[in-house]
């Protein structure tokens, strides 16, 4: 075992950087944390939208979150990875059009978090702000927002932990990543597969094991700054 | 101060409110009550726009509050209302709660907004509770918050929808003298409340709807004494027992 990740940890961790892109663990990171960034404001635009009364905006928002809810995400990335070029007329780097795919796919997902976390808030809530005048955009930011994310953490970090996961597809259209890196490593070994992806799996397994655990422990802090437990 | 003329509110083919006239002066406490369902809350949330009526005109000092060149925020700012669920924000402190509008509608700096809620929350006696978080406090304290969150932008007009419906019974008592404290400072209120002690003691006119209409404009004295209306008259047999 140790000879095996001494000759391969390298792969394992960064893929083939320095010598090109990097992959592995890494490239794993680099995909899911921007593919959750950029997705994450999107989301929050989509979300907001689906609860406005403005019938167009709110009409655009739920195809948006209905198409690309329903289609399979390696769907979303094979049409990224042929359309993307035809639309830009330039050749679109696989990482690129990873990240493109997922952001798509996962805003949708994201932003029905969002919009259900606003709309579970009591009507009084609202009310109360329009009664001491704040206007809808004061009342998103200062009322409606920093009570729905509070009460949406247990989803959204279901979400990314998801999204981490759902990233080990991307390998199909040749993205350096963790899973991309072991498919590698498994070819040039032709044994120990097992052993191969035991370590994959055991990689998915304490990212995701730890971001549960960041969840649980955000959200028992924020409910303790609520009861005013806290300092 | 207010001035009903002719309003009307439906709610589809349901006629909420029916050609609701009337005024409220200066200084001056409006007790409205009545059935449930009969328009007493409906009437209270178009004062400051919470609900849209569809006929007649509603004038807070002098302004169309349906006017669409009002800022509809300012005007709101300077109208208290108080709920009957309180509706306190319950991720900001009790301070927080009441510098809120001062500090987002009103530009005035967090450090004067803080001071002016430990004033106002020493006049409805809950100044020990500054820091406090709305979740720590009885419904009766809440409610006080409320009034001194109502309070924050030195309104002229305060607008009571059943605040203490919502409560325990022992802790009515505590709420209605804040608001007698007003009151006597010569607040003008407008009141939805079946505080029939507190229609009595403190009211300057009453208003007694059902089905949506103004059916008594009074006194207290001659509604509790002389009451013209039937409906009104069994009314006051049911709250009274």
């Amino acid at each position: 075992m140790m000879d095996f990740l001494h000759t391969y940890g390298m792969m394992f961790l960064v893929g083939s950087w320095p010598n090109g892109q990097v992959g592995g663990f890494a490239g794993t990171l680099l995909l899911a944390g921007l593919g959750l960034g950029l997705a994450f404001p999107f989301a929050l635009l989509i979300g907001i939208a689906r609860t406005s009364g403005i019938r167009s905006v709110k009409t655009v928002a739920t195809i948006w979150v209905y198409t690309f809810r329903s289609i399979p995400l390696i769907m979303i990335i094979f049409w990224a990875y042929f359309m993307l070029p035809v639309l830009t007329g330039m050749e679109i780097p696989p990482f690129s059009t990873a990240l493109c795919a997922i952001v798509v796919y996962e805003s949708a997902f994201l932003a029905e978090i969002i919009r259900a976390g606003l709309e579970s808030l009591p009507r009084g809530q609202v009310e109360a702000s329009r009664a001491i005048g704040l206007g809808y955009f004061k009342t998103l930011t200062s009322i409606q927002l920093p009570q729905a994310l509070s009460n949406m953490i247990p989803s959204l970090l279901n979400q990314f932990v998801s999204t981490i996961k759902a990233t080990s597809i991307v390998y199909i259209i040749g993205v350096q990543e963790a899973t991309f890196s072991a498919q590698q490593i498994n070819s040039i070994e032709l044994t120990g597969t097992l052993r191969t992806y035991l370590i994959l799996a055991l990689f998915y397994f304490l990212l995701c094991a730890l971001l549960s655990r960041l969840s649980k422990v955000l959200e028992t802090h924020l409910y303790n700054r609520r009861m005013g437990v806290a300092a | 101060m207010i001035q009903f003329e002719g309003v009307n509110k439906w709610y589809k083919q349901y006629h909420a409110l029916n050609n609701i006239c009337g005024e409220v002066s200066q200084g001056e406490v409006l007790v409205v009550c009545g059935p449930s369902g009969s328009g007493k809350s409906t009437m209270i949330r178009t004062i400051n726009r919470l609900e849209e009526i569809q006929g007649g005109t509603i004038r807070v000092e002098g302004r169309d509050v349906a006017d669409s060149s009002l800022d509809i925020n300012r005007l709101r700012a300077g109208i208290g209302f108080v709920f009957q669920q309180f509706n306190l924000f319950p991720h900001l402190s009790v301070k927080e709660n009441i510098a809120l509008s001062p500090i987002k509608v009103g530009g005035m700096s967090r450090k004067d907004a803080y001071a002016l809620a430990e004033t106002l929350l020493e006049k409805v006696g809950l100044a020990s509770k500054l820091d406090e978080m709305p979740a720590n406090l009885s419904g009766g304290q809440q409610q006080r918050v409320a009034i001194a969150r109502a309070l924050a932008q030195k309104p002229p007009l305060i607008l009571f929808d059943e605040p203490t419906s919502a409560l325990d019974p022992e802790m009515v008592g505590e709420v209605l003298s804040v608001m007698k404290t007003l009151a006597a400072d010569g607040m003008t209120m407008v009141c939805v409340t079946h505080e029939m002690n507190f229609a009595r003691e403190v009211a300057d006119r009453i208003w007694f709807m059902d089905q949506g209409e103004i059916l008594e404009d009074s006194t207290p004295e001659s509604f509790f004494n002389a009451p013209r209306h039937d409906r009104a008259k069994k009314f006051l047999a049911d709250i009274l027992h």
